[in-house]
């Protein structure tokens, strides 16, 4: 390795990494449901999808987490997600697929995803 | 892509409850469960909270595991990891409050700290360059080569106000251009690393061998350029396994990356770093006495002046510093002066770590800006002294330094505060003593470490230190007289004065700080024969409180030389000509009705 554009490279290969070991109290907070209801209903890979793109884009201040049963079973795959000082946005029926709408539209564009909110699907 | 990561210190103190074993059967379990691809399992360096060993953070969660069993990992795995509950029993205590899971960061331990040394320990994979890089790693090597000149990165040190964090205190800055500057055409220049950290109690040095070895590699290559050297020694003791294997993988990575070797970075500039074993002889610590070690022969101190920037390592300009003085450097260098200087008092710079150990809840590793009270340190970090117990005095600088009595608990400590009430910062050893030490006792234990480890050198230090020690011996038999202490006195002052090198000039510290602030002790050892304390086995007696006594022969079945007589249901006595002082009688009491007095 001879060059500064080397040596970042590397560095920001790994920031995904060494960022997720940061806590930060202001972070946005996606919630997965990883209850038995959740996974059985397919948490997993919406989970996944969360977590690699928070990693892939390096989006920094978002954090994925997971929580037990809301009560909602017949809902899950649920995702919450909470950022400070905003209200809470629920996210039900998820799948991989609407995983990667709300990352970009919600995390990266900053608007809501209605038509996956619980309020939408339980109207 | 990891959605979670686990990190599980793998310092020795960990280490040696079983972290490695439990970060196998964690990888196990993840894998039994499906969750190879998704969770990480990292081993780092310490975390500092070693009294609560074995622990584990889960990222991103940030949740804090405390001594966690190899038989709670399935729970883990399965509870935290695959449905993400929190095993709320194995978390650390501080960190739950009322259902909710505070931040590592808000606990006590944590919240007065600011690692600078430290701050990769327990972060990142020690054993993984691209770790490192990944925080910032060689940035600082690459700024230093391509943008400042020698001058520059020395004007940068002595502008931040480093000073070393072996002991002694001198300026970084001033060191370095001693070095580049005295010898003006010095063939050959060497830049060495003291790692030998022998004071009982310290493990500073080894937690960031273990935990960021490529932060003093960084370091001393940086080194290597200002002063123009193009060899390095880090000077180990062999007795830190664990250090010495991960600095060696960290080596072999940097040269493998280009980090070390020639041309680093495509300039002029090439550095090389090789390791030096250290038998554990605490005389090794001293700078002349590593050098002449690391040379191949018996390590003994030699005469200053010349002094090592001059003519150090092999008759060379050597710049020589500790392990923590070194992990300062790419962050000063990247951060910038003010930053460092933002920190800490007046003349004291930046942070110091300190070994927490003695009678204290929390043992461990802690590193806090200069100036943090005593009380702080104790009280909130430390988390008090155990059993309710009162505090008595704190040590610093091992047996080098010099006690810190009640009085003075809310002295600021840097360097010059800790000299001016006769301790010293020395490498950070922190000991703390409750109400059941005896400080002629300490004064004593310390000195003994020295009579074992001066190397004989010089007459003041080898057969100085061994007649103090009788002395003390005298005072803790109870055979001493008045005029004993004063002679005490003056031989200590003897030995500071007339010794070769650092070891001796400090042995008598102990014993003076103690007497300065205990005397009442040492009198009541001599003048009333009593240990006020209880430790001296020679000015005590045991005693059985007759209307206490049940007669239960407890402690008659528990006495190893049958000192104790009676008969059932009636009042015991011992007698004092057959008892050793062991104590075996007062522990199997049940009624309090031993007492030593």
């Amino acid at each position: 390795m001879k060059t500064l554009e080397e040596l970042m490279a590397i560095r920001n290969k790994m920031q995904g990494q060494v960022n997720l070991r940061a806590e930060d109290e202001n972070a946005v907070r996606v919630v997965v449901g990883m209850a038995t209801c959740g996974i059985a209903a397919g948490a997993r890979p919406v989970l996944k999808a969360f977590s690699d793109a928070v990693q892939e884009k390096n989006l920094k201040n978002v954090m994925v987490v997971q929580s037990g049963c809301a009560g909602l079973c017949q809902y899950e795959p649920i995702v919450e997600i909470n950022q400070p000082g905003k209200e809470k946005v629920t996210y039900v029926k998820m799948t991989a697929e609407k995983a990667a709408e709300v990352i970009e539209l919600h995390l990266i564009g900053g608007e809501v995803v209605s038509k996956y909110t619980i309020n939408s699907v339980m109207k | 892509m990891y959605r979670s990561q686990v990190l599980i210190c793998g310092g020795t103190g960990c280490t040696s409850s079983g972290s490695m074993k439990i970060a196998d059967k964690l990888e196990e379990e993840i894998a039994k469960n499906g969750l190879a691809d998704e969770v990480k399992v990292v081993r780092t360096g310490c975390f500092g909270l070693c009294a609560l060993g074995p622990i584990m953070i889960v990222y991103p969660e940030g949740t804090f595991y405390s001594t966690v069993n190899i038989d709670d990992i399935p729970e883990i795995v399965e509870e935290h990891l695959l449905k993400g509950r929190i095993v709320t029993r194995l978390v650390y205590d501080e960190t739950v409050a009322q259902n909710e899971i505070k931040s590592l960061n808000e606990t006590n331990f944590y919240k007065k700290q600011k690692r600078v040394a430290l701050r990769n320990c327990g972060v990142i994979n020690p054993e993984n360059i691209e770790e490192y890089i990944g925080v910032d790693g060689y940035q600082a090597l690459y700024k230093v080569l391509k943008e400042m000149t020698p001058d520059d990165v020395i004007k940068t040190i002595l502008d931040s106000g480093l000073r070393g964090r072996g002991g002694g205190g001198f300026p970084t800055g001033k060191k370095w251009q001693l070095a580049k500057d005295l010898v003006k055409d010095a063939d050959q220049k060497y830049v060495c690393c003291n790692a030998d950290e022998g004071d009982p109690g310290a493990f500073m040095d080894r937690s960031i061998l273990e935990g960021d070895p490529h932060a003093l590699i960084e370091a001393m290559a940086i080194a290597g350029y200002a002063i123009g050297a193009t060899q390095g020694y880090v000077y180990v003791r062999a007795e830190y396994p664990i250090a010495v294997n991960r600095l060696q993988i960290a080596i072999n990575q940097a040269k493998e990356y280009g980090m070390l070797g020639d041309n680093i970075f495509d300039t002029d500039f090439s550095f090389n770093l090789e390791i030096r074993l250290g038998a554990g002889a605490f005389v090794c610590g001293e700078e002349t006495a590593l050098m002449t070690s690391i040379e191949g022969n018996r390590g003994e101190p030699r005469p200053r002046p010349p002094f090592p920037a001059e003519s150090g390592l092999f008759r060379k300009p050597t710049v020589l510093n500790n392990v923590e003085t070194y992990a300062n450097i790419p962050q000063i260098i990247l951060k910038g002066v003010e930053w460092f200087t933002s920190m800490g008092t007046e003349r004291s710079k930046g942070t110091k770590v300190f070994a927490l150990g003695g009678k204290i809840n929390n043992t461990g590793l802690v590193e806090i800006p200069m100036g943090t009270t005593l009380r702080e340190v104790v009280y909130e970090i430390g988390g008090g002294i155990p059993n309710g117990k009162k505090f008595k005095a704190a040590q610093t600088g091992g047996p080098s330094g010099g006690c810190i009595p009640t009085e003075l608990i809310d002295v600021e400590i840097d360097y010059d505060n800790l000299i001016a009430i006769g301790s010293m910062m020395g490498s950070g050893g922190l000991i703390v003593m409750d109400e059941d030490n005896c400080m002629v006792d300490i004064a004593k234990f310390f000195l003994e470490f020295t009579v074992d480890e001066s190397c004989g050198k010089c007459t003041p230090c080898r057969i100085g230190t061994k007649r103090l020690y009788e002395m003390l011996e005298k005072v803790t038999s109870g055979n001493a007289t008045l005029e004993d202490i004063d002679k005490m006195e003056k031989l200590c002052y003897y030995i500071k004065n007339n010794s070769l090198c650092g070891l001796g000039q400090t042995a008598p510290n102990p014993v003076l700080s103690t007497l300065k602030y205990f005397k009442d002790e040492y009198l009541a050892h001599v003048v009333d024969k009593k240990c006020p304390a209880g430790v001296c086995q020679d000015l005590l007696t045991y005693k059985i409180v007759e209307d206490k006594c049940k007669g239960c022969t407890a402690c008659a079945r528990a006495c190893p030389v049958g000192a104790i007589s009676g008969t059932v249901k009636q009042p015991h006595v011992i007698d004092t000509s057959k008892c050793i002082k062991c104590g075996a009688c007062m522990s199997k009491c049940k009624f309090a009705a031993i007492i030593k007095e």
